[in-house]
């Protein structure tokens, strides 16, 4: 290959990449530089940037005055964090079960708990709400995090139980010779090895729990149990005209999961090469 | 069968709250739903068994069959441009990717896939407010490359409104097929294509010859995963027209009007029966999709070990 056509060849490639880039990161770019504008800016020049001539903070003074704003982060967060916190203890209790041990029904198992990465768990909404009214669970944040439990188990026991596969023997029996409980080799000796993995299954998980609007729309409306998804839709259609404060708050609600993605963001890719998704 | 062996009791220990919290809320309340739509409202209010009545209903009676027919026709086109449009860009992209010594691809790869952790609410809002005549992001665009013409509200016309709104959410969703694939092309051995650029086989038809046939199971697998996701959409309807799926029904597709039937809307009440029968028929309908792949795609693309 000569260096000249190959030069043409990355050129190219960079301007397809940037292009695409600019496609994507567009949107984003125009709610978080028209939130720190005045109303006047926003519709004059919608694409200018917040300079001291149309900086204005009017729209996150708005939100912060609104109060729930923090309640609703705080709901958000206590679900996501106790979701996640389950889903990784569960799922690998349950993955760590079906790829260390052979027992009678194991396939069988592996197949059942593997079925939910291809039903949606939003249809059997129906029967769910009809459980959760029964038990009196409706409008808690309890409510949602048992139905994101069970909805992020079936990927997690998926990808964690090929990654224990790959956990060697040797370290396992060495520990049972040392007389090590079964509890203690999961705890102490696998569930170390797998942390790449877990993060992996941590993104996965995390992403769709926090955007979700379906079940807190459903199963957790109230006021004091809101999402923040849940909360910025509301105050959407509160605020309609009032640009400022939208846009304030939708650019709040992009910063937390944007900051744990690129934390996580190389773990992402990592844990897909591995071979968990092939 | 005492066969003298100790009972293990520690895999029940590693199984149970897993199967337990799995079984309890996705697969009773799966198979609850299915029961449910089995059933209607009796004469005296009380619940009766109606067999498959409510699907009779479902697909023939005109005042329900138009509403679902018309849903699953708009699903199916909103399902025609992601395989059309998202997965061949996602394709392109990890290709272009996962070129040798590409400078800034973790900046690319990390950038383009930031509008998937986007919320639906987010992505919903910014979409109607760049496309709105009033704002005009759009219109002012296209005026200052001399294309105004071209602008028309495309979210409030029926004839356009389902495709922008499917384009929304292929912008949204491009970089899981882009990060499945970069995966899978990066997991291809030096070896294999070194063989090929001996034989003299590079650049495009290196990717078409070598590389597109080693990736056809990924590619499998982000097809049926587009599947079910769109049959199973909701949420960027519901954001940006709102349960009615307007203008006049024509973004309608399952999950809004599984909502806009369980929940009711306006006048209408809520039907826990008909909700049923329609998560039923899309139950089915993901059931047949998974199965195609399975049984019919899945089993006939080769794999290769390395």
């Amino acid at each position: 290959m000569s260096a000249r056509m190959s030069t043409g060849r990355t050129v190219a490639a960079h301007a397809v990449l940037l292009t695409y880039t600019l496609i994507a990161l567009f949107p984003v770019f125009v709610i978080v530089i028209n939130s720190f504008k005045s109303r006047k800016a926003i519709f004059a020049d919608p694409l200018a940037l917040p300079l001291p001539g149309n900086f204005d903070l009017i729209g996150y003074q708005t939100v912060m005055k609104q109060g729930d704003f923090f309640l609703y982060f705080q709901n958000s967060l206590i679900v996501t964090a106790a979701s996640l916190f389950f889903v990784l203890l569960f799922g690998a209790m349950a993955a760590f079960a079906l790829s260390e041990y052979r027992f009678r029904g194991n396939t069988l198992m592996g197949l059942y708990l593997a079925l939910g990465i291809m039903i949606p768990i939003r249809l059997g909404t129906v029967a769910i709400l009809e459980i959760m009214v029964a038990s009196g669970l409706v409008n808690t944040l309890t409510a949602l995090i048992l139905v994101y439990t069970a909805q992020g188990l079936p990927l997690a026991v998926f990808i964690l139980s090929e990654f224990m596969k790959s956990v060697s023997n040797d370290l396992k029996n060495a520990g049972r010779i040392d007389g090590l409980s079964e509890y203690r080799i999961f705890f102490s000796l696998v569930l170390p090895l797998v942390r790449p993995a877990m993060a992996t299954v941590a993104v996965f998980t995390m992403i769709p729990i926090w955007n979700d609007l379906w079940f807190p729309l459903i199963l957790a409306p109230s006021e004091e149990v809101k999402t923040v998804t849940l909360g910025a839709q509301v105050f959407i259609g509160q605020f309609v005209t009032n640009w400022n404060a939208v846009l304030a708050a939708l650019s709040l609600a992009i910063v937390p999961v944007l900051v744990l993605y690129l934390i996580f963001s190389r773990q992402l890719i990592r844990g897909i090469t591995a071979g968990a998704v092939k | 069968m005492a066969s003298g062996k100790p009972v293990r009791w520690h895999i029940a220990v590693f199984l149970a709250p897993a199967v337990l919290v799995y079984s309890a809320l996705m697969i009773i309340p799966l198979f609850g739903t299915l029961l449910q739509s089995l059933f209607n409202k009796g004469e005296a209010g009380a619940r009766m068994f109606v067999g498959l009545g409510n699907f009779a209903k479902l697909f023939g009676d005109a005042l329900w069959s138009d509403a679902f027919w018309n849903a699953l026709g708009n699903n199916t086109w909103f399902f025609v441009i992601h395989m059309l449009v998202q997965n061949p860009i996602g394709i392109a992209l990890a290709a272009i990717l996962s070129t040798p010594r590409l400078r800034m691809a973790v900046f690319y790869r990390t950038a383009i896939f930031i509008p998937t952790i986007l919320s639906f609410v987010i992505v919903g809002f910014v979409w109607k407010l760049i496309l709105s005549p009033i704002w005009g992001i759009a219109p002012g665009m296209l005026d200052a490359v001399g294309l105004k013409f071209l602008f028309t509200p495309w979210l409030g016309k029926e004839e356009y409104a389902l495709t922008a709104l499917a384009l929304v959410s292929v912008w949204q969703f491009v970089g899981i097929p882009m990060m499945l694939i970069y995966a899978a092309l990066l997991s291809i051995p030096d070896e294999v294509l070194e063989a090929a650029e001996m034989d003299g086989i590079t650049g495009w038809s290196q990717f078409w010859k070598i590389k597109l046939p080693l990736i056809l199971p990924s590619i499998g697998i982000i097809s049926i995963l587009t599947f079910v996701g769109n049959f199973n959409a909701f949420d960027l309807i519901y954001v940006a027209q709102g349960a009615l799926a307007g203008p006049d029904f024509s973004t309608d597709i399952l999950g809004t009007f599984l909502y806009r039937t369980f929940f009711g809307f306006q006048l209408q009440l809520g039907d826990p029966y008909m909700g049923s029968a329609i998560a039923g028929s899309m139950f089915g309908i993901i059931l047949i999709g998974v199965c195609v792949y399975l049984f019919g795609i899945q089993t006939r693309l080769r794999r290769y070990q390395f």
